[in-house]
């Protein structure tokens, strides 16, 4: 990149600048397989533009896991895209939507554990490739609910079929949403944050 | 029909999380501070959700990139926010905004991670938040 013509380096519009008294950020993950919406998901509820943040991996930091092709020099690079809102004057709330493939998410330090919880996006034509996502989680301890993507072709089970499939506890809450909509979205975020808030009430009593 | 069915699993060993200020509470900058990498190299300890803020103008040594990160936060900036307009992968952000922290040209404000037990007031602020949108 270019950086000697860096006035040209596009910005946040004025309206999307931060005030100086924001002084700290919360983060919030939404992982999922392969389309399952999490781009359209933190889009429909960003006060900005989805913006994107890649890293590059070259082939020795992927270790014994291929699927690079045979290509001894060859570099990957990971997306993830990520939109804001703002809480307050003070706090600042972001949302990264991550791909499902675990071996992905060292590449950015602290992700789940310095986050508030997940959203864990589910759609129903291949519910397996979220398996190994919420397996990753449950190990990680990182609290999360379950949105399930509604998409027009996919097969519809009732919530508490897709809780014994997904083999989750009763409490943990299960949600269908349309991530095109911000409303629908922003309930799913709700949902978590009350979960969130249940098991910070349960553990000040423990 | 039957959906497929998922095996559970269960937490493993962890480092705790981090420790994180109450919200409210003055951070220490301190904490912010600059380790070792593996590779020898001294990196800050930075989030993506670390809010970064230039401190001065870019002064006539700073390299053009150092001069286009100072120009981009003169509000704060999550480093993620710095990484896609300046089309900069993670790790080279931390490189050069340890050079930019060390220099006292950027502030550092950490974020406030997950705790064992989370702050309930700062759940309830984001609720509320979430609640107007
Ligand atoms: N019907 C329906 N379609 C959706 C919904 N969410 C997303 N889509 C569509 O599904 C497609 C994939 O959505 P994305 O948001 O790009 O999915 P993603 O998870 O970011 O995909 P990758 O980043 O490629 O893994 C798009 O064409 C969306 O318009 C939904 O809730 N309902
Ligand atoms: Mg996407």
């Amino acid at each position: 990149m270019d950086f000697k013509g860096s006035d040209t380096i596009p910005g946040p519009r004025t309206e999307d600048q931060l005030p100086h008294t924001a002084e700290a950020a919360v983060k919030i993950v939404i992982v999922g397989g392969f389309g399952v919406g999490k781009t359209t998901m933190v889009g429909s509820v960003s006060e900005i533009r989805p913006l994107t943040t890649e890293e590059t991996m070259t082939q020795a930091g992927i270790g014994v896991d291929d699927n690079f092709g045979s290509d001894s020099k060859t570099a990957t690079t990971v997306a993830m895209d990520f939109g804001r809102i703002s809480i307050t004057d003070q706090l600042v709330l972001y949302l990264f939507g991550t791909p499902g493939q675990e071996r992905f998410w060292f590449l950015w330090n602290g992700l789940f554990e310095g986050a508030l919880g997940a959203v864990v996006l589910i759609d129903t034509r291949r519910l397996e490739v979220s398996f190994d996502v919420i397996g990753r989680l449950e190990e990680r301890g990182v609290p999360f609910v379950v949105a399930v993507n509604s998409f027009p072709d996919g097969p519809r089970y009732p919530i508490e079929d897709l809780r014994t499939a997904l083999d989750l506890d009763p409490e943990i809450p299960i949600v269908e949403c349309d991530a095109r909509r911000r409303a629908s979205s922003r309930d799913v975020l709700m949902t978590l944050m009350r979960f969130l808030h249940s098991l910070a009430m349960s553990g000040a009593l423990r | 029909m039957t959906p497929p069915k998922r095996q559970r699993r269960h937490p493993t060993d962890q480092p705790p999380p981090q420790p994180a200020a109450p919200p409210g509470v003055k951070k220490n900058p301190e904490r912010l501070f600059v380790v070792a990498g593996k590779d020898g190299a001294e990196r800050a300890e930075l989030d993506l959700v670390t809010l970064i803020v230039a401190s001065a103008d870019p002064p006539p040594s700073a390299a053009p990139e150092q001069a286009a990160l100072l120009r981009l936060c003169t509000t704060p900036l999550s480093v993620a926010e710095l990484s896609a307009y300046l089309n900069l992968p993670f790790s080279a952000m931390t490189v050069l905004l340890t050079d930019l922290l060390t220099a006292d040209l950027v502030t550092a404000r950490a974020p406030l991670v997950r705790q064992s037990v989370a702050d309930r007031s700062l759940l309830e602020a984001v609720m509320h938040g979430l609640q107007r949108l």
